[in-house]
């Protein structure tokens, strides 16, 4: 034991040089690349991959069964002559504009009657909810047997207490199935405007409302002064997400009326589904899909916009 | 300017009773303190007279007027609440502008009133400021500001100062103070808090479990506590409050120490109450053992015991003694308070 040549007591194991791939692992580059590949790999595969492949597909003339060319805008062009892609332009506006207008109205008013204090309010608010919770396609075709020409409840009933001698016209021609189309998807949407919207109202001190009414405020002036200015930037993000699901819906439509009668309710998601899939026009298909994509970038935009903090929620001193 | 009555008001939430029956008289100009800990109905007292809480029996008047059923905008009353209760999407002007903008007053009188609170407050350079970019204090002005503007007859503060750090409370303190006593206005402050309570008010009410305990100027409360609540609540450090009971002339505490009675003392004594700044250091005092001593620069607290007597004391003097030493104190006698069985002042 005393023959230790060291000055270092014997104890003391000698730190080992690290190895090749220890050193590998401690680098940050590759680390970094090593931890966001999953994420990435997952992104490219089932988000980059399909939007690439939909717009790439949209300047070919590929069908079902045959690999398609490149053939530059004709899809477009094709599209731009054709009056039922205009009426499904058309129609993708109104319906997202009077649904949205349809939501954020009554799923303002329901948010706003259940802030107050009622009687087994959490039950009311579980019933608000169950539009949303039924798979879409469920309550698609819920409402197919209410607009049925023949079945139809409503129609029954208007029968049976002798307001209507005939059956309601809901969705046999154009614009009543358009408005029916469009009801239906205003009661789908409202339970998720609305509880949205009870959760930023959930949020605007009850003191301020006190302050108010000793200022004077009528109930009409504390909605316009304090309620509204302080739901605004939950309202703009409610709204930039409602209108995007609107723009893009898809299964309200295609299970009620599949796009007609007569081409009249194709939204542009349906339309490119109907002459992409059933109809086999892939590259088609693709270029209606695509020509989505200014009125999406459009809504985003708006979001940004939007969203973008207004100066009263700045903590910072700006003199 | 007003006086505010309130007569025999209670308030039940559902089957729980917050207020029993509380009588209160405020006279015009007077700064009124309604203190106690916390869940003792001030603040629902004060809610209750600036019409938020509806009345559940007894009325309130405010310049002779029942105001019972009167909505709170025309009560002519103005409150400042514990978060203020800014607007945070409206400037400093527009907060303060708002209950005349509601009432559709003319541009210029508003800017005038506006311009005039700002400067009472000091807050002239910061009316295009929005809440979020002041600090505390500036909140707080501002929510005085928004109260100044309307020419109430009657302010409320409910614990204005609670969010405030301690040396800022004391500055508004004395602020508040001021600007009351320059714009006479009758005002009626809530606060859990008995120095503001003490340094503040014309009078005092002390409350507690739904009831007023005491009520009277801030010296009267400190001399003459009704009973031992008072008496424990008003003062810091607390009231030494010892129980025990009459033996042989002198007062026999639980925990062992035998103290002197003021002469005429009545014999059914059960709690005796000193305050810590009434024990005197004497050659000829009681031997008590040093637990802990606390200097704060301008007097020395002392915790020690007498047998198993836990006492206070507060002296001018240095105290050089260390935990474990005796120290030799007596009670001025004259400052002894006494109370009985039930709690009350004898």
């Amino acid at each position: 034991m005393s023959t230790a040549t060291s000055t270092a007591p014997a104890w003391v194991r000698q730190r080992q040089q690290p190895g090749a791939l220890a050193r590998l692992f401690d680098s940050k580059p590759f680390l970094i690349v090593v931890c966001l590949l999953p994420a990435v790999g997952l992104l490219m595969t089932f988000l980059t991959y399909p939007l690439g492949l939909g717009i790439w597909l949209a300047f070919t003339d590929q069908t079902i069964g045959r690999p398609g060319i490149y053939i530059g805008l004709e899809n477009f062009e094709f599209l731009f002559e054709d009056p039922i892609f205009w009426g499904a332009v058309f129609y993708s506006v109104f319906y997202t504009a009077i649904a949205t207008v349809g939501k954020f109205g009554l799923g303002l008013w329901l948010a706003l009657l259940l802030n107050q204090h009622l009687p087994m309010k959490s039950i009311l608010r579980a019933i608000i909810l169950l539009p949303w919770i039924v798979p879409t396609v469920l309550s698609a075709i819920a409402f197919w047997w209410i607009y049925d020409p023949q079945f139809s409840i409503l129609s029954w009933l208007a029968m049976k207490i002798g307001i209507r001698e005939t059956p309601f016209d809901f969705i046999n021609s154009a614009w009543p199935a358009r408005w029916s189309l469009i009801w239906a998807n205003i009661w789908r949407g409202i339970p998720f405007v609305a509880i949205s919207l009870l959760a930023g109202l959930q949020t605007i001190s009850p003191s301020l409302y006190e302050a108010a009414l000793l200022d004077g405020a009528s109930p009409w002036q504390r909605f316009r002064y304090i309620t509204f200015p302080m739901l605004l930037p939950i309202l703009a993000i409610v709204m930039t997400f409602s209108i995007i699901f609107t723009f893009t819906d898809f299964q309200l439509v295609y299970a009620i009326t599949r796009g007609g009668p007569v081409n009249s309710t194709h939204l542009l998601a349906t339309l490119a589904f109907q002459r992409g899939i059933p109809g086999g026009q892939l590259g088609e298909g693709a270029a209606i899909a695509v020509s989505m994509i200014p009125f999406l970038v459009f809504a985003t935009l708006f979001s940004y916009f939007a969203l973008a903090r207004r100066k009263w929620q700045q903590g910072e001193a700006n003199d | 300017m007003a006086t505010v009555s309130v007569r025999s008001v209670r308030k039940n939430f559902g089957s729980t009773a917050i207020l029993h029956g509380v009588d209160v008289e405020i006279a015009d100009g007077e700064f009124v303190v309604l203190v106690g800990p916390s869940g003792c109905g001030k603040s629902t007292l004060l809610r209750m007279i600036a019409g938020l809480e509806n009345i559940t029996g007894g009325e309130i008047a405010i310049s002779g007027r029942v105001v019972n059923t009167v909505p709170p905008k025309d009560r002519d009353i103005a409150m400042v609440f514990q978060n203020y209760a800014l607007y945070p999407h409206m400037t400093v002007r527009e907060n303060m502008a708002f209950s005349m903008k509601l009432a559709k007053a003319p541009a210029d009188i508003m800017e005038q009133e506006v311009r005039r609170a700002a400067r009472i407050l000091g807050l002239e350079h910061l009316l295009d400021r929005y809440p979020r970019q002041l600090s505390g204090g500036q909140r707080q002005r501002v929510a005085m500001g928004r109260a100044i503007v309307r020419h109430p007859q009657v302010f409320l503060f409910d614990e204005p100062l609670s969010n405030l750090d301690a040396k800022l409370r004391v500055q508004m303190r004395t602020e508040i103070r001021e600007l009351q006593q320059r714009l006479g206005t009758t005002t009626i402050y809530v606060t859990h808090d008995q120095i503001e309570a003490m340094t503040m008010a014309d009078q005092i009410v002390v409350m507690n479990g739904g009831r007023i305990e005491q009520t009277g100027r801030p010296l009267e409360l400190y001399d003459r506590p009704a009973n031992i609540f008072v008496a424990g609540f008003i003062g810091s450090p607390a009231m030494n409050l010892i129980p025990g009971e009459v033996a042989d002339g002198a007062f026999r505490a639980q925990g062992g120490a035998v103290l002197p009675l003021p002469p005429g003392a009545p014999s059914r004594v059960a709690t005796y109450g000193i305050r810590p700044e009434h024990l005197v250091l004497a050659e000829d005092g009681i031997p008590a053992t040093i637990v802990v001593v606390e200097p704060t620069g301008s007097e020395t607290q002392v915790s020690m015991r007498i047998g198993d007597t836990p006492l206070t004391g507060a002296f001018r003097e240095r105290v050089a003694g260390r935990p474990g030493e005796t120290l030799r104190v007596k009670p001025d006698l004259s400052l002894v308070h006494l109370f009985g069985p039930d709690g009350r002042r004898l």
